[in-house]
């Protein structure tokens, strides 16, 4: 089976300063993979590297594209990269004001990816942005709102709807559930799992909360100081870590 | 005459002005920068427009001046006496004996011809602008050709006003590749933009940049396929002339809510009137 993605040497430093080093692995469709590690491990960076929005300095990220099967995003023409961004990609940024349109409808919110692609029925459009705003969770007959009238859960939720509406087969998540309390993420959450279940997604989640990734997450890699120091499943990573650093995240778990 | 060089503008800034004018009559749609100089008017005022007429102006031209249509405003009546004072050129207010016609906001009536050229002064350049604030971005976008924000703001119209209620600059396509701003014209204008005979040229004193459509070039004023544009005008025939395929200003003629519909276009008005055309509220 080829790997969605795979990630060779992905290397990236800022001057003197290592922002991540020399990391490698393979993403098969379906799978979840969770990238842990304290602030300034280089887990952002990383994300964004493979996601186009950084260029790395070293390595490659070679995508299994639909039509030409797998192709490396890092050598890839800026807009066959920005193409893929629209459609089989997806990135939910942690705070949800980066990934939204304030100024823009709810609905316009969601319709934009689809109009990107060349929709320019209005009616489709509309059907479909109110098919997804049910999907997460928010009343349809919000359509018409703006998104700062909206709560941070539910910019949240919309700003995934807006980005899983055309499609894509690969989600970058950057702390999805970052300055949620604590009910309101365990709904994410539960939404997240069961659209990535429902869509067949796979999906890259980078966050710093053990939770998340235990519920979420099929594979686990963990982050210090730009390495990759740990590698595995979740449930072994978590219940039986083997490098210092990752034995010391895991007991720093507060339990209630 | 002998006090300013041809044209106010000296030699050098209009081989400047030019060089860019040409460039986006090869690049039709695209904006070129400019290095566009200081005028002595404000800013708004259309110190683009300003610019690049005095970059095409020679002095055998013809030169016409219109603001709304009309040539008898503030605008197009300080313009007229600047070229007269600083070009020495013919002027004219007949659309049809004009070799040169600046124009705030509107398009004449009158079809132009081969050998005419229209200058439009714009204040925004930018289609995207109110969408996307970045200006590195909207290059971007403009460059590989994404646009699917700009159907997002007539998404936005239709939702709030079951209907595109953007009236004025309605952003058009030009060749099938750039977007662009035809300047705050009503949208009755934009069909006229396409596959016309005169050369169109758009200056942005403020913004920096020329942008140009060619003769005959195709230009399509964006839509959605179940809310196709349409050229919108007052549904009423001019108090003056009685015209029914023009433009119409609303004028409130008192304070008990009387009003009147006259055609913008000054010009074209005067001609029918001429010509014995009488609509119901000629005096």
């Amino acid at each position: 089976m080829t790997p969605l993605l795979s990630v060779q040497g992905i290397t990236k430093r800022y001057g003197a300063h290592i922002g991540c080093a020399d990391v490698s692995f393979d993403l098969y469709p379906g799978e979840v993979m969770g990238i842990v590690g304290e602030s300034g491990s280089g887990k952002s960076t990383l994300l964004n590297c493979m996601a186009g929005h950084l260029t790395p300095d070293a390595g490659e990220v070679v995508f299994d594209t639909r039509a030409e099967g797998p192709r490396d995003t890092v050598r890839m023409s800026e807009p066959e990269r920005r193409m893929l961004s629209r459609t089989d990609w997806a990135f939910v940024h942690q705070h949800a004001r980066d990934g939204l349109r304030m100024g823009v409808s709810a609905g316009g919110n969601v319709g934009e990816r689809l109009m990107a692609v060349g929709a320019r029925r209005y009616g489709d459009i509309r059907d479909k942005a109110s098919d997804w705003l049910e999907r997460v969770e928010i009343d349809a007959a919000r359509i018409d709102d703006r998104p700062t009238t909206f709560s941070g859960g539910m910019q949240q939720r919309l700003q995934i709807a807006r980005n899983l509406v055309t499609g894509p087969r690969l989600v970058f998540m950057d702390e999805p559930t970052g300055g949620l309390d604590v009910s309101v993420q365990a709904r994410l959450l539960d939404l997240l799992r069961g659209l990535v279940r429902d869509m067949g997604l796979s999906a890259i989640i980078v966050t710093h909360d053990l939770a998340v990734v235990r519920l979420l997450a099929d594979r686990l890699m963990v982050m210090k100081s730009g390495h990759v120091v740990e590698a595995g499943l979740t449930d072994q990573v978590l219940d039986d870590p083997q490098h210092a650093y990752s034995q010391l995240l895991v007991s720093s778990v507060l339990q209630v | 005459m002998t006090d300013y060089n041809f044209a106010y503008l000296d030699e050098q800034t209009k081989r400047m002005i030019r060089r860019a004018i040409l460039k986006g009559l090869a690049i039709p749609g695209y904006q070129v920068p400019f290095a566009s100089r200081e005028m002595p008017m404000p800013y708004g005022w259309g110190t683009g427009g300003v610019q690049v007429s005095a970059a095409v102006l020679t002095p055998e031209d013809r030169f016409k001046v219109i603001d709304q249509g009309a040539d008898d405003t503030t605008n197009a009546v300080s313009i007229r006496t600047f070229f007269e004072r600083t070009a020495g050129v013919k002027t004219t207010t007949k659309t049809t004996d004009a070799s040169v016609i600046q124009t705030r906001h509107r398009i004449p009536e009158e079809p132009l011809t081969e050998g005419q050229i229209l200058v439009y002064q714009v204040p925004i350049p930018e289609p995207l602008r109110f969408l996307e604030p970045r200006e590195s971005e909207t290059r971007k976008m403009h460059s590989l050709e994404e646009y699917g924000l700009m159907h997002v703001k007539l998404y936005e119209d239709i939702s709030r006003h079951g209907h595109i209620a953007t009236s004025y600059a309605y952003p058009v396509k030009v060749e099938g590749h750039y977007v662009m701003d035809p300047s705050p014209i009503p949208k009755f204008d934009n069909p006229k933009l396409g596959d016309m005979a005169a050369i169109q040229l758009f200056g942005a004193g403020r913004e920096q940049r020329i942008y140009a459509l060619p003769p005959y070039t195709e230009v399509v004023s964006l839509d959605f396929d179940d809310h196709p544009f349409e050229a919108s005008k007052a549904d009423h025939p001019c108090g003056l002339c009685g015209a029914e395929d023009s433009y119409l200003d609303e004028v409130i003629v008192d304070d008990a809510g009387g009003r009147m519909f006259v055609c913008s276009d000054t010009d074209y008005c005067e001609a029918r009137q001429a010509a014995g055309h009488r609509g119901k509220d000629a005096a």
